[in-house]
């Protein structure tokens, strides 16, 4: 052994110039290695390949000419960005690569920002240094994060535009449920602009719940509350039947009454109506445009601004309901159900009705037994714990403050403090569907409860919570795009009393506030006549005939009409319609039928508009036959000159008319009246 | 000498190997591998769709409805208990990908798409009596600029172009003395250019001599939407819209 090395020594470096000649060598060959790693880089290998796809193309000679060989990297300090993803994905700027669909070499979709200004990670996730596929796309290493799957590719977005996007419709569903779900009653989430997430749900007060409801049917729901209503945001805490019953027997035992929130005054003693005016007043009074109700078929028909009214019956003491459906705010005084003003007989027709709407198997076979002081101290240690008062208003327990863990950064946290199941894949993403999905399932001791959300709820809610990111907050401010917040305007006086007995924000939005399921009202004094805007409130007709939804009708007193309609002709008055630039009410009648003939021929608005019952047909916009009693001629004027800019996101298109043209189609709309006999009250 | 021999040898043996893999690909293909779990206990001689089909879904995301297909026998009655599998191209996934037809000669899978936007080929193959029989399904997946052309068709567009009536949204196209084209109809939209479908969303129909009734978009969205907006129509067209390609002088 020894001399076989000795040997090999003496042929190598024996001789002098034997021995340069072999250092020499060995030298070259250490030099060699750094190009020879470049060369046999995964890297290169596929810029060797691009310059093969291109190299047959028609246009290869552009393409070769923008081809630049070697890493490339887009650094954008500002935003903490060090993307080398452009160094393998080479065609993504290329347009006549659109039909190429092999993988690095795509063309990237058109979205509305280029790849220089935001580079790749803050959409896509992964590691925009690496220059491999495996640590640049599955890296799960400390403080990395794998690439994000296409589905969720929408949270990106949600980083800087705090705004609801037209283009990002999971997003802003995600960011929808966060508050509708109550998500943030628990979880505290604050935005980068220091903002707080408000809950926009309703979760009803506790205080009183003995009057509304019994005990039975509170031990009921707590057990599954989509078996009473599917549609229901309570999730399921999957209670044991001793716990559920504790609970229930704490809340009703902790009940206080409230005055006038059962048997309202002279009610009772009215005789029962026919049965059959129960469904027309639950139709009339357009109930279903906020409450669902499940059909034979089982599908919800109906709106989700108010609870599901499937089982209603099963739920509610009678002479509560017709309490309730007196004056709802008696008992929820921030109720978004409007104050009806029905009269004792329409209360007992619509209560009998509402009573009707009843499962006689639900809650079948639940009998309580009186609970005792230890049952209901336990109840309420339950409560505790579960946080139930985080949502609920219930006597003799807390609001817990911070109960569950803040949110403000979940897209961001660490890989390395998340303890996945086995078998999961080691990602936020689905950590968070997991979550969402089955919480119980990361232990018994996991508090959050069931939410009955389908996959793309699911998904939506994860993208939402996906955009919380730390970049999100360290990012600079001029990239950042504020959400429009909800104003807390207040109408004042006794008008302003009127609008919130009313409840007119659950549908309409005045001044920043609101609803969206009717029209803005914000400068409805510049746009309706007095009269027509009185009759209308006396007994509102439809003006979109095509409509499910529409504005009930409620009975005011004529006081009360006149006190609202005087203040939306003052208060809601718009600064850009100037009524002095509006054309006369004096139109000859060449100016008429000139409009006419514009309406009919030139702009061709009975697509859309409905004048002449006999021959339009249009039905998308409001029917017009009577617009001339109905709008102001300055309204009608400015608006056709630019609908968005008095109603931003309405459908009528702007055309853009001179001036002319808009006075002329005015002066022909001003025209129509209606038929004779209208505007005197009925 | 020695360099050539060694280049032909290799060439040859990759040959065989290719050979070898495609013979092992089409066997594969002749005989499916069967499932585990699933005893197929008949089989049936034609498979439709029965609904699902035609869908237009997001890159990346499940179709909004199942996909259904049935199987039937020579006489055209539902076969329950026949092997359905379903296949589609690299990034599409089915949820289940093979099962058992139920009672009603039905088998029923929820789909997700790929990440590219594109029209996907999708297939559903019972073994059959003597020999498998498959069923074609066209499904479309649209990118982000396509979907937000989907939105604002939705928002702009749809209440007149599209026939398809519901009583949330009631459509228009029937009270319209001139009918619009439906954003599918690829034998005539196929046939404008770009350029065209720009300058008719922009100025409305008079601007190409057609209808007045469809009213100019100039002043109402933005070029980015308008762009958007015919990349939708593109995506949706059946048949299908061909590019007409770019023309590059050679040097």
């Amino acid at each position: 052994m020894k001399k076989s090395l000795s040997s090999a020594w003496q042929a190598l470096f024996g001789d002098p110039v034997r021995a340069f000649g072999v250092v020499s060598l060995g030298l070259l060959l250490a030099l060699a290695i750094a190009p020879a790693k470049e060369h046999f880089s995964q890297w290169h290998g596929y810029q060797r390949q691009y310059t093969r796809l291109i190299r047959d193309r028609g246009d290869a000679v552009s393409l070769r000419r923008r081809f630049v060989p070697g890493i490339h990297q887009i650094w954008l300090p500002d935003l903490g960005v060090v993307d080398r993803c452009t160094t393998c994905h080479l065609g993504l700027n290329e347009a006549s690569l659109a039909d190429v669909s092999q993988q690095p070499f795509r063309k990237h979709p058109a979205i509305p920002h280029t790849l220089d200004g935001f580079g790749c990670v803050i959409c896509h996730g992964g590691q925009g240094a690496a220059t491999t596929v495996a640590e640049a796309h599955h890296s799960e290493r400390a403080g990395e994060e794998p690439i994000l799957p296409a589905r969720y590719i929408e949270s990106g977005c949600g980083q800087c535009h705090q705004n609801a996007l037209p283009g990002t419709p999971q997003l802003n569903l995600g960011r929808t449920m966060l508050t509708r779900y109550g998500c943030v009653h628990c979880h505290a989430i604050t935005l980068p602009d220091g903002s707080k997430v408000v809950a926009t749900d309703h979760p009803p007060s506790l205080a009183h719940v003995a009057d509304k409801t019994t005990r039975e049917w509170i031990y009921s729901w707590l057990k599954d509350p989509q078996a009473f209503a599917a549609s229901t945001t309570m999730p399921n805490y999957k209670l044991s039947d001793a716990d559920a019953s504790d609970i229930s027997a704490y809340l009703v035992s902790a009940s206080t009454p409230q005055a006038g929130d059962t048997a309202a005054a002279g009610v009772q003693s009215v005789a029962h109506a026919d049965p059959s005016a129960g469904p027309s007043l639950y139709g009339e009074s357009f109930c279903s445009s906020c409450h669902a109700v499940q059909n034979a078929a089982g599908n919800l028909v109906g709106g989700d601004v108010g609870p599901e009214l499937t089982r209603i019956g099963n739920k509610v003491r009678p002479e509560w309901l017709m309490a309730w459906l007196e004056n709802p705010r008696i008992y929820d005084a921030t109720t978004p159900m409007p104050h009806y003003r029905f009269t004792a007989q329409q209360i007992v027709t619509l209560a009998g009705y509402l009573q009707g709407k009843s499962d006689s198997d639900y809650g079948a076979n639940v009998h309580l037994d009186t609970a005792d002081g230890r049952q209901i101290a336990h109840g309420r240690k339950l409560i505790v714990e579960l946080g139930c008062a985080a949502c609920h208003e219930i006597n003799g327990v807390q609001k817990p403050e911070n109960f569950a863990p803040e949110l403000s950064t979940i897209g961001s946290k660490p890989l390395a403090q998340i303890v996945f199941l086995p078998g999961m894949e080691h990602t936020m993403s689905s950590y968070i569907v997991a979550k969402i999905r089955e919480p119980r399932a990361f232990g018994t001791s996991v508090k959050m409860p069931q939410f009955a959300l389908t996959a793309s709820q699911t998904d939506a809610l994860t993208t939402a919570l996906l955009a919380l990111t730390n970049r999100s907050r360290t990012m600079p401010d001029k990239l950042r795009v504020a959400a429009i917040p909800e104003t807390n305007y207040q109408p004042a006086g006794h008008a302003g009393k009127l609008i919130n007995e009313l409840a007119c924000f659950s549908c309409h939005r005045f001044n920043g506030r609101g609803g969206d399921m009717a029209p803005d009202l914000s400068w409805e004094g510049s746009a309706v006549e007095r009269q027509w805007l009185t009759d209308f409130l006396h007994n509102p007709n439809t003006l979109r005939p095509s409509l499910i939804r529409r504005m009930p009708r409620f009975n005011l007193s004529d006081s009360d009409n006149k006190e609202l309609t005087d203040y939306i002709l003052t208060v809601y008055q718009s600064p850009s319609i100037d009524p002095e630039l509006a054309p006369t009410a004096a139109n000859s009648p060449e100016i008429v039928e000139h409009g006419r003939q514009l309406f009919y021929s030139k702009y061709a608005c009975q697509a859309c508009h409905i004048v002449d019952t006999k021959t339009d047909k249009g039905y998308i916009g409001p029917t017009l036959t009577q617009v001339g009693s109905r709008l102001t001629a300055a309204w009608v004027y400015a608006w056709l000159r630019n609908p968005q800019a008095l109603r931003p996101g309405t459908t009528e298109p702007n055309q853009n008319l001179s001036d002319d043209d808009a006075r002329a189609l005015t002066a022909f709309l001003m025209s129509l009246k209606g038929p004779a006999g209208r505007g005197a009250k009925q | 000498m020695m360099r050539r021999f060694a280049a032909r040898i290799t060439f040859r043996s990759s040959a065989w190997v290719a050979l070898l893999a495609l013979a092992t690909l089409a066997g594969c293909k002749q005989n499916a591998p069967p499932v585990p779990g699933l005893k197929a206990t008949a089989a049936g001689t034609a498979i439709v769709e029965s609904s699902g089909g035609h869908q237009v879904g997001v890159t990346g995301t499940a179709l909004t409805d199942p996909l259904v297909v049935q199987v039937n026998d020579d006489q055209g009655t539902a076969v329950p208990g026949a092997l359905v599998e379903f296949h589609g191209p690299a990034g599409v996934s089915f949820d289940p990908a093979a099962m058992i037809t139920d009672s009603s000669g039905q088998a029923t899978t929820s789909v997700t798409l790929g990440s590219i936007a594109g029209r996907y080929q999708l297939s559903a193959v019972t073994p059959g009596k003597s020999r498998p029989v498959t069923v074609e399904i066209v499904a479309t997946a649209l990118g982000y600029q396509q979907r937000l052309g989907s939105i604002l068709a939705d928002k702009h567009c749809n209440r007149c172009h599209d026939p398809e009536s519901s009583p949330q949204r009631v459509s228009n196209y029937d009270n319209l003395e001139v009918k619009p084209h439906p954003f599918t109809e690829g034998n005539t939209l196929n046939r404008m250019s770009d350029a065209d479908l720009t300058s008719i969303i922009l100025h409305g129909g008079p601007a190409l001599n057609r209808s007045a009734l469809m009213p100019p978009y100039g002043n109402t969205l933005s070029a980015a939407d308008v762009r958007a907006l015919i990349a939708y129509t593109r995506a949706v067209a059946d048949p299908p819209y061909q590019p007409a390609g770019t023309v590059y002088a050679r040097k």
